[in-house]
């Protein structure tokens, strides 16, 4: 079972409701694992201090051409064939391998065989295992994304391989804000996503550009209303009059937002909060069962 | 020409809303939205259209049905998993399609062609606080940042065109392409933070990348007194960095009730919030003057 944990603005709580829900399910002996997709600015880790066991540098296929055998200026079929500017001819091929997307079209293309896979080093992913309490262990992928770099799906796509999720019943995916290509890759061959959003005006308009995009890629969701009591009303009826199933709603409290400020878990902060996260699960289990039955 | 890019590293800690403050006080200004993925700042300036243009960028392959002969070669050799083989054949998954044109190159019977991309359009608008230009981009089209550097072009040719030397944008979250095409260039990045790990983590980041991009910065501590030990600790940590902390924003109710009524702090509740606005505007111009100095 794989679950996105996404939402259309940043700062609602995905993270909150990501770590939380697994650790709540971690301590009820599921085998559950997270993979902190937020790749340009990841936090998981610093609500789950986990033992990091590995870090892999992680690369993109970039071209490297072979000046010898290169037809050159008889040719350059790879520089009139690169739509993003990754190649130019300069007297001879010129690499920008920042530019470079790794799509593998001027090594098509190339009649002598003159490109090999060079590297551009996007970032890494780490692996690691959390201690929840002294019998519940959550392993978490982390990818962290080299500054500077500008592309994250490339890095978000090889945090979502990682070899753990395999052996995982249930895996949680920490998605970025927004719903551009980083959401996108994130939610990719999700069975459900869990909308969070929080009842305020830049919420629910960010929250109706995320639903549309979910709807786009066919993508079960229900939506988490955070913070629940600032604000107003407006989420909650606009998910009302849309059809879209709200899963459930989290309190706004000082506490809460004092206990995150720390870097701790709520289940764990407060324990009010350990019911409702419960009972989010059981929203979510639900929906996942109807959708794949 | 002094442009302010308004951006935090991590999502929620409040860009949209201090720039929209920093919008209706300080200098005459053009104000530029640059998180083009959610743009939320129109929902605080109340802006009107003068012009709306259609933004295309890059490529999306499109496959005749009637042409494919369903051998799947294109979607094997897909790297972006952008081509799905369904019994009628191949179809483009639109939103993971990078445009970079290999299955028109390797499909044996011409069944692909690689149409021009309307990833969203773009704005200039009227605003009571100045020009504004803005951009909504297409749900789930690619955020490469061309439609960022769009609209910061626009900014700038507007300023110049109406002879106003400031542009504030509002910046968008993480660290990525569109962070990147709003940050280089800019005279001065202000980054909104708040005293949470979290926020402390992300922060760190992008000073790093305002850094990689010589582009001299500010700190501003929003939601200060969530936490005073972390506060202490984003302070020290600033000054033993080198980055001035220009101004700290405590919680206030204002500041939901604000954006309810679909305005900026200062224009809801001007005798609490313009002459702090104000402030915060003459300790940006004492930074970039130091800035400069050191330069």
């Amino acid at each position: 079972m794989n679950i996105a944990i996404a939402s259309g603005k940043g700062g609602t709580g995905k993270t909150t409701v990501a770590v939380n829900l697994a650790a709540f399910l971690a301590r009820g002996h599921y085998t559950v694992c997270l993979a902190d997709c937020d790749v340009e600015e990841p936090n998981a880790h610093i609500f789950l201090a986990p033992v990091w066991r590995e870090e892999v540098e992680a690369t993109l296929p970039v071209p490297e051409i072979d000046e010898a055998s290169c037809l050159g200026v008889e040719c350059r079929k790879c520089v009139d064939a690169c739509r993003f500017k990754a190649l130019a001819w300069m007297g001879d091929v010129m690499r920008f391998p920042e530019m470079c997307h790794g799509c593998g079209v001027c090594s098509e293309v190339c009649p002598n065989g003159s490109i090999f896979n060079g590297v551009r080093v996007i970032g890494s992913v780490k692996n690691g295992i959390s201690s929840i309490n002294a019998n519940s262990q959550l392993p978490l992928t982390s990818g962290q994304m080299r500054i500077g770099e500008a592309m994250a799906p490339p890095l978000i796509r090889k945090v979502m391989d990682s070899s753990d999720m395999q052996k995982s019943d249930i895996v949680l995916r920490d998605c970025p804000p927004g719903t551009s290509c980083p959401m996108i890759t994130s939610v990719d061959g999700a069975d459900f996503a869990v909308l969070v959003t929080e009842p305020t005006p830049f919420g629910l308009h960010d929250l109706t550009l995320a639903v549309e995009c979910l709807e786009k890629l066919h993508v079960p969701f229900g939506v988490v209303i955070n913070r629940y009591g600032i604000g107003d009303n407006r989420v909650a009826e606009w998910c009302d009059e849309r059809g879209v199933d709200v899963l459930g709603t989290l309190p706004f409290s000082t506490e809460a937002a004092a206990a995150c400020s720390r870097g701790e878990l709520l289940i764990h902060a407060i324990p009010e909060l350990e019911e409702a996260f419960g009972r989010l699960w059981k929203q979510v289990a639900l929906r996942v069962h109807r959708e794949v039955l | 020409m002094f442009e302010l890019v308004v951006i935090s590293g991590k999502g929620g800690t409040g860009k949209t809303t201090i720039t929209a403050s920093l919008a209706s006080t300080g200098p005459k200004k053009v104000v530029a939205d640059c998180d083009v993925d959610a743009a939320d700042l129109h929902m605080l300036l109340a802006p009107q259209h003068t012009q709306k243009t259609d933004f295309y960028s890059g490529f999306i392959a499109e496959i005749s049905p009637e042409q494919c002969i369903n051998c799947g070669l294109c979607a094997q050799k897909c790297r972006f998993d952008a081509i799905a083989m369904k019994k009628t054949g191949a179809v483009v998954r639109r939103e993971h399609c990078e445009g970079c044109g290999l299955c028109e190159i390797v499909c044996p019977a011409d069944a692909v062609s690689m149409q021009e991309r309307r990833c969203g359009e773009w704005y200039v608008s009227r605003t009571q606080v100045g020009t504004m230009v803005h951009a909504a981009l297409g749900i789930g089209e690619e955020n490469s940042g061309k439609l960022v550097t769009t609209v910061r072009k626009a900014s700038s040719d507007v300023a110049r065109e109406v002879g106003v030397e400031t542009v504030l944008t509002d910046g968008p979250p993480g660290i990525g392409c569109p962070v990147i095409a709003s940050l280089t260039n800019a005279s001065m990045a202000l980054l909104v933070t708040e005293p949470a790990l979290p926020a402390m983590h992300d922060l760190q980041r992008v000073v790093e990348l305002t850094k990689h991009f010589r582009v001299p910065a500010a700190v501003l501590i929003n939601k200060a007194d969530v936490n005073s030990v972390i506060a202490g600790q984003l302070k020290a940590w600033c000054a033993e960095t080198g980055i001035p902390v220009v101004a700290e924003v405590n919680w206030h109710s204002d500041i939901s009730k604000a954006q309810l009524a679909g305005k900026s702090l200062v224009d809801f509740n001007p005798t609490e919030w313009r002459t702090f606005f104000e402030d915060v505007w003459t300790r940006l111009s004492e930074v970039a003057k130091c800035y400069e100095f050191v330069a």
